[in-house]
């Protein structure tokens, strides 16, 4: 089998790699870039513990190939934090306790980061469809609803600073 | 005791868990995540038959594939006997753990696996999997519960008879067990009732859903000795069947839990790991293996579906004055399901004066069950709660009434055995009651429903250690996986005993060499039992520390009081000393003796009983049958919250499960016994938009066995949303729905049934 050779962005840093035609994006980013924090729950885009932002646009890296990672712009779990400053969200969904085992958190993050790039008013429905994609069995929802709202809020009041 | 730590400064608080930045930038290392130098893939080849004798395996064509290093099957394992393991959670027999990670004469489900391979990479593992030939005489099978205690069902174990039945069965069975307990006059309580309702209940097998499946990574070193990097919910659990599966010394084996990604009850046994050592034993190379989600639903158990068959006799005052269970429950594969406990369960709510309980152990072909969060008490309590929802519709008594005058409390003796003590089921009702949530209007095709639930909690075998570091933060070593932010809580318990901020105590889950033993996450029983062997860790490094500030000061250890994280003298007549902190104390450590730590190993006992009672408001739609969960109340004892915001957390995972169980799960096998729903497209599991924010209240009766008022909170809230659920929808619209799950069809149906459409000619 010949392995392409890919160039892509990557959290703000530019990428090459080789893979094999039928690799998903996420078994890439997993097994041969070491960025394990995007996770395989299902393999079939049902669970959403594999989400990244693809050029702006929510994707399960699992329904993707890595050759498809040619040219674009990749954010991963990785890459949501600034240095050593976590995303709001991240802060919110550690004072929420808006995790509980924590594998279903890093698709979570990436989905609600994407939310609030389109909108820093969700409401409490729109935050819930918004992140019907993404399964958490864990923590019945709630305090990963009112980390992502109190996160928006958190962002307003900066904004508006 | 709970006495000496009257004014709390850490419990109680809700700070941030130690292992949470690392989950929430992506860090964190889950059963996946691991990988280890050379290391080879593996995967499991699996039946695709229900019921099937093995006739031949033949590995020669995998084996000749490029890549591909060793080929498993059950003849790479040593032949078991029967024996009982007190390993996990629930019964387990060694023998059958052996024969259901790899299947030795018969595939008993479709999913069990038949051989496992290794090889360089994934694609070849894979690839190779087609290459084995198997070779299989399909025989009939039988799915369902009922049909596998029939007298002419295929049977699945010829050496299986009926246990607890006289005389000794002489014909082997699908009915593993037959359990029973009794208290009073069953017959003379009936006949002393002026009301008696009689009704059968069902529910389905369904799957603890942990959104991580089961992965590991393990090497086996030439002389025999083992790695394991798994995620489970016990290392010592995972090394003892380990142990035991590869017939290897419990000392050859080192296992390091990785985080783990839920588990529920599910991780509280063994599929990969076994296989793994097999293949790095034979392959002479480390193995990595991962299921993915097909193989989770079919391969790992999910907790048994069952017939719930309730009798109950009252008077007309609501006094319930006999009642009756029989309960059928699928094993799967191999006996082992959680009757027993749905048994204990089912009424242990109620105090009552003449009670039946009969319950049946049965196998069937489906994947051997696996213990799911209060494993049994949610299908027996389906049945039992719902059943007291319709004695109080005709008696026309409040349903919360009813269950105040039949209440549980100290005192009472259960069917089962024990007498309840610490018990605070009435609090709940109460709470319950006077619960802003009660005054909430309904409008049309609405409806609140109330049910509730019962689990013992466990304690058990626990170890711990507390380590002093030189500038006087400390180290806590526990061996029990935090599966939800337990970590938290013993960071808080020994900062508390300590006097010390939270934030200057790091937890860690230890290996198996690292900490003395400890019995699994499960039980609800970390907090309790490990936060006892933590508190008790850092209370024994308090002594120490105060011995040596009495060296320092060379007074009498006596003289010393421990405050705030300080050493003081004890009063005027100790002396007069400038207080010693903890930091002061332990920089001299080298010169007063050494470092200052303790472990602690102790057999927990007395975990208070947990009971909670749950109010749910939904909303159907008479169109579609499909039912929206408006609001949700859950009140729950849980002794003391050590950290609130965790204990809402699992009181509120818990209610999700439970109302995905109500609402949309089950496993679905087609007419050739092959499950036709695992994945989680059509196996449905709540997502964010079915589910409305989850009150939580917790009451607390304090457990005057743990130091801090701990009871065990992490099971009993998947126990009453079944019941709650159906009595909000019979409340809604009048219909009465005794089969799980209550999905759009099934509902839609049963109002069809209630008022008969009306044909367009008429
Ligand atoms: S792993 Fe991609 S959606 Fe589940
Ligand atoms: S926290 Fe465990 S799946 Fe969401």
């Amino acid at each position: 089998m010949s392995k392409h050779h890919v160039t892509t962005t990557i959290n703000g840093e530019p990428m090459e790699y080789l893979c094999e035609a039928q690799q998903t994006m996420l078994d890439v980013l997993r097994d041969e870039l070491g960025l394990t924090g995007s996770k395989e729950g299902c393999s079939s885009g049902d669970c959403g513990a594999c989400t990244i932002i693809v050029d702006g646009n929510i994707t399960c890296s699992c329904l993707m190939l890595g050759v498809e990672a040619e040219g674009r712009k990749i954010e991963t779990i990785e890459g949501i934090a600034q240095g050593d400053r976590l995303h709001p969200v991240q802060q919110k969904f550690l004072e929420h306790a808006a995790l509980q085992c924590g594998f279903c958190t890093p698709g979570f993050i990436v989905a609600a980061k994407a939310l609030l790039d389109t909108t820093l008013n969700p409401t409490e429905e729109e935050a819930r469809y918004w992140l019907a994609g993404n399964l958490c069995r864990c923590t019945g929802y709630d305090k990963i609803i009112r980390a992502v709202l109190d996160a928006a809020a958190v962002m307003r009041a900066e904004a508006g600073r | 005791m709970a006495s000496s730590y009257d004014t709390l400064k850490v419990v109680g608080t809700r700070p941030i868990r130690p292992d949470g930045v690392d989950k929430v930038i992506g860090r964190a290392a889950f059963g996946a995540d691991m990988v280890m130098p050379g290391m080879l893939w593996g995967k499991v080849k699996r039946s695709p038959h229900a019921h099937a004798r093995i006739k031949s395996i033949n590995a020669d064509k995998a084996l000749k594939l490029p890549g591909v290093k060793a080929v498993v099957t059950a003849a790479d394992f040593p032949s078991i006997p029967s024996e009982e393991a007190f390993v996990g959670e629930g019964p387990m027999n060694f023998r059958d753990l052996s024969r259901n990670c790899m299947a030795q004469d018969k595939a008993l489900y479709d999913g069990h696996a038949v051989a496992a391979v290794a090889a360089t990479s994934s694609a070849i593992a894979e690839e190779a999997l087609d290459l084995i030939e198997v070779e299989y005489e399909v025989l009939p099978h039988v799915i369902d519960v009922e049909a596998a205690m029939a007298d002419d069902a295929p049977l699945l174990h010829d050496d299986l008879f009926t246990q607890g039945v006289e005389p000794k069965p002489t014909r082997p069975s699908n009915i593993a067990k037959k359990i029973g307990f009794n208290k009073g006059d069953i017959a003379a309580g009936f006949k002393e009732a002026e009301v008696v309702i009689e009704r059968r209940y069902t529910t389905q097998p369904v799957h603890q859903g942990y959104i991580e499946p089961h992965a590991c990574v393990v090497s086996v070193a030439t002389d025999g000795q083992c790695t394991i990097f798994s995620s489970s919910q016990g290392q010592f659990m995972v090394r003892a069947y380990c142990a035991k599966l590869l017939g290897t010394d419990i000392a050859n084996i080192r296992a390091i839990p990785s985080e783990i990604g839920g588990g529920f009850g599910g991780k509280t046994l063994v599929y990969l790991e076994p296989l793994a050592l097999a293949l790095s034993k034979k392959a002479g190379r480390p193995v990595k293996m991962v299921m993915n989600r097909e193989e989770v639903f079919r391969g790992t158990g999910p907790t048994s579906g069952g017939v719930i068959e309730v009798k109950l006799g009252a008077k007309r005052d609501g006094h319930i004055v006999a009642a009756q269970l029989v309960l059928k429950y699928q094993a799967g594969a191999f006996p082992g399901s959680p009757v027993g406990p749905g048994c204990m369960c089912g009424f242990a709510m109620y105090d009552l004066p003449n009670v039946s309980i009969t319950g049946y152990d049965v196998v069937s072909n489906r994947p051997k069950v696996a213990a799911y969060r209060a494993p049994g008490a949610p299908i027996s309590s389906f049945g039992v709660e719902s059943c007291l929802d319709e004695l109080a519709r005709e008696l026309r008594i409040d349903p919360l009434k009813l269950r105040e005058l039949n209440a549980a409390k100290d005192g009472t003796k259960t069917a089962h055995g024990p007498t309840f003590v610490n018990v605070g089921y009435v609090q709940t009702l109460e709470a319950a009651k006077n619960h802003p949530h009660m005054q909430q209007k309904l409008g049309p095709n609405q409806g609140r429903g109330i049910a509730s639930g019962f689990w013992f909690n466990i304690g058990g075998e626990s170890s711990a250690g507390c380590f002093i570091n030189e500038d006087g933060t400390a180290t806590i070593v526990e061996g029990c996986p935090d599966i939800g932010g337990s970590r938290a809580g013993m960071a808080m318990m020994a900062a508390e005993v300590l006097g010390i901020p939270y934030d200057r105590v790091r937890p860690v889950v230890g290996d198996t060499a690292s900490v003395g033993f400890n019995f699994l996450t499960g039980g609800s029983r970390v907090t309790f039992a490990t936060g006892m062997a933590v508190t008790q860790a850092a209370e024994k490094v308090v002594v120490e520390l105060k011995r040596r500030a009495a060296m320092i000061w060379d007074i009498s250890p006596d003289a010393v009081e421990w405050k705030d994280g300080m050493a003081v003298p004890a009063g005027a007549n100790a002396g007069n000393f400038d207080p010693l902190s903890l930091a002061d104390i332990a920089l001299k450590a080298g010169r007063t003796g050494g470092p200052i730590s303790a472990e602690v190993s102790i057999n927990a006992q007395g975990a208070g009983p947990g009971f909670a009672t749950h109010i749910c408001d939904v909303e159907v739609d008479p169109e579609t049958g499909r039912v929206k969960i408006l609001r949700y109340t859950a009140v729950q004892d849980v002794g003391r919250a050590i950290h609130p915001a965790y204990v809402e957390g699992q009181i509120q995972g818990g209610v999700a499960q439970g109302i995905g169980w109500a609402l949309n799960e089950e496993y679905i096998y087609d007419r050739n016994g092959r499950l036709d729903n695992p994945g989680f497209l059509d196996y449905r599991i709540p997502v964010a938009s079915d589910m409305p924010m989850l009150e939580t209240v917790m009451v607390e009766v304090p457990n005057p066995r743990h130091p801090f008022g701990a009871k065990g909170v992490g099971e009993v809230p998947i126990v009453p949303p079944m019941a709650a659920v159906a009595n909000a929808i019979a409340d809604a619209v009048g219909t009465r729905m005794r089969d799980l799950p209550m999905s759009p069809p099934k509902l839609r149906a049963a109002l069809d049934e209630q008022n008969p459409p009306r044909m367009a000619a008429e």
